[in-house]
């Protein structure tokens, strides 16, 4: 009886061992496209419902979809100790891993206006915009003037630097999230100025772009967000 | 055929050398009226209102190109003046008809350099659907070798000391309309299959090795 105890306990283990080798030392998680908290035809006037589809369907999905594939060869190449294998990802981590983590943002910063979409910003943020940029106008018309002279591709943002407690504007490249500018920083309220957020619509007019899609900013989301950071 | 340095001085937006319909179906007229009639319009206009007034006045677009690159610090003017540089240089790398693969000199110096013309295209291919976010992939010449290059926005190889011979446009503007719901690869095969005008690389490629000997 008890020789056959052990046996069993051994294989038992022998089974565990090898299933963890099969299944890798940990597993990595790995990401999938968040739904939108909208129609796609919910933001017209302001963004085109064919915008909104092939932005979320194709553009984000293939952010997620190439960002799980870096992180599947990331895991490969850190369990072999592969570092110049884990160096050479780098550029499509942040790639493809910004790009899921700047659209993430982007659907929650609009809303649809029976939703709230282009209210303006109250309580704490309101205050600290006008303080900051002397009324919301003021900070509409400076992000839309970075963000139109924005050249080649990238994002404007609005963020909180939770160090020196106030707001900022600033531009990404590409999709580099806004922490690349500044460990310290929160984004609030990101606006794509990527072609493919605007081509099919307002084609070269990227001004008429910015004009227009302040009527769909969901303010109540970056209160909330400001309001947690503080 | 404009080799590397006759690209005007003037800052004149010049029309294609074909129609703005003559390279349907493979790329619509109505993306040649934005690309062409917007796009690099406007790079021309901002240039021109750019210089106006400062040391740049009168100086050529290379010159202007070469002095505003700044290691990769642009300076001011460097954005419209080699995006104009590279829009006028795209235009006239495609032609009706155009694609395939080279014959004579140009597809032996590919076999050299790349071990075969199907090694090129995918190292082409390749170059061109990686470039992330905006700019372009080139096919350049330096040292006595081709080689495929892809810069971000609006750098060119000449800021890189290489020269261009051939070039495809991956900012998302150029291939939107007709290439929708984000196919930039369906794009950059119909370019190299259908567009590529290789008349153009040949004799920017002889510029380009006439320039090399008279300056070494």
């Amino acid at each position: 009886m008890a020789i056959r105890s052990v046996a069993s306990r051994k294989t038992l283990a022998g089974l565990k061992e090898t299933s963890s080798r099969l299944l890798g030392l940990r597993s990595i998680q790995t990401f999938t496209l968040p739904d939108l908290p909208y129609d796609y035809s919910a933001l017209e006037p302001a963004i085109s419902g064919e915008i909104m589809q092939i932005h979320h369907q194709k553009h984000h999905q293939a952010y997620v979809t190439n960002y799980n594939n870096a992180l599947e060869q990331l895991d490969q190449a850190v369990n072999k100790g592969d570092a110049s294998g884990v160096v050479k990802l780098q550029s499509a981590i942040k790639f493809n891993g910004g790009g899921h983590v700047n659209h993430s943002i982007f659907w929650k910063n609009l809303a649809p206006v029976k939703e709230g979409g282009g209210e303006p910003p109250k309580g704490a943020l309101g205050y600290a915009i006008d303080t900051h940029f002397g009324s919301l106008e003021g900070l509409v018309k400076k992000m839309s003037a970075e963000g139109a002279a924005l050249q080649g591709s990238g994002w404007v943002w609005l963020g909180l630097d939770k160090e020196l407690k106030k707001l900022v504007v600033d531009t990404t490249a590409n999709q580099d999230p806004l922490v690349t500018k500044g460990g310290s920083l929160v984004p609030l309220v990101g606006i794509d100025v990527w072609e493919h957020a605007y081509y099919l619509q307002y084609k070269n007019v990227r001004p008429e772009y910015l004009k227009n899609v302040w009527k769909v900013v969901n303010w109540k989301y970056a209160s909330e967000v400001y309001k947690e950071c503080k | 055929m404009a080799a590397s340095s006759a690209v005007t001085a003037d800052y004149v937006l010049k029309p294609p050398p074909y129609s703005l319909d003559a390279l349907e179906p493979h790329m619509s007229r109505q993306t040649l009226e934005f690309h062409w009639g917007k796009h690099h319009r406007a790079y021309v206009d901002n240039l021109k209102k750019q210089v106006l007034g400062s040391e740049l006045e009168g100086k050529t677009l290379d010159h202007i190109i070469l002095n505003t690159y700044n290691n990769g610090d642009l300076l001011h003017a460097f954005n419209n003046a080699a995006q104009a540089w590279n829009h006028e240089f795209f235009w006239e790398s495609m032609k009706p008809g155009g694609g395939g693969k080279p014959s004579g000199e140009l597809l032996a110096l590919l076999e050299r350099d790349f071990t075969s013309y199907e090694k090129f295209y995918d190292e082409f291919n390749a170059a061109a659907a990686t470039q992330f976010g905006a700019g372009w992939a080139w096919l350049a010449y330096a040292d006595n070798k081709l080689k495929v290059m892809k810069t971000p926005n609006a750098v060119n190889p000449l800021v890189l000391g290489s020269f261009p011979l051939l070039t495809i446009d991956v900012w998302e503007h150029a291939y939107y309309l007709d290439f929708q719901q984000n196919r930039r690869p369906d794009y950059i095969k119909t370019f190299m299959n259908n567009l590529v005008s290789w008349e153009a690389v040949s004799s920017r490629l002889h510029a380009a090795k006439a320039a090399s000997s008279s300056s070494a």
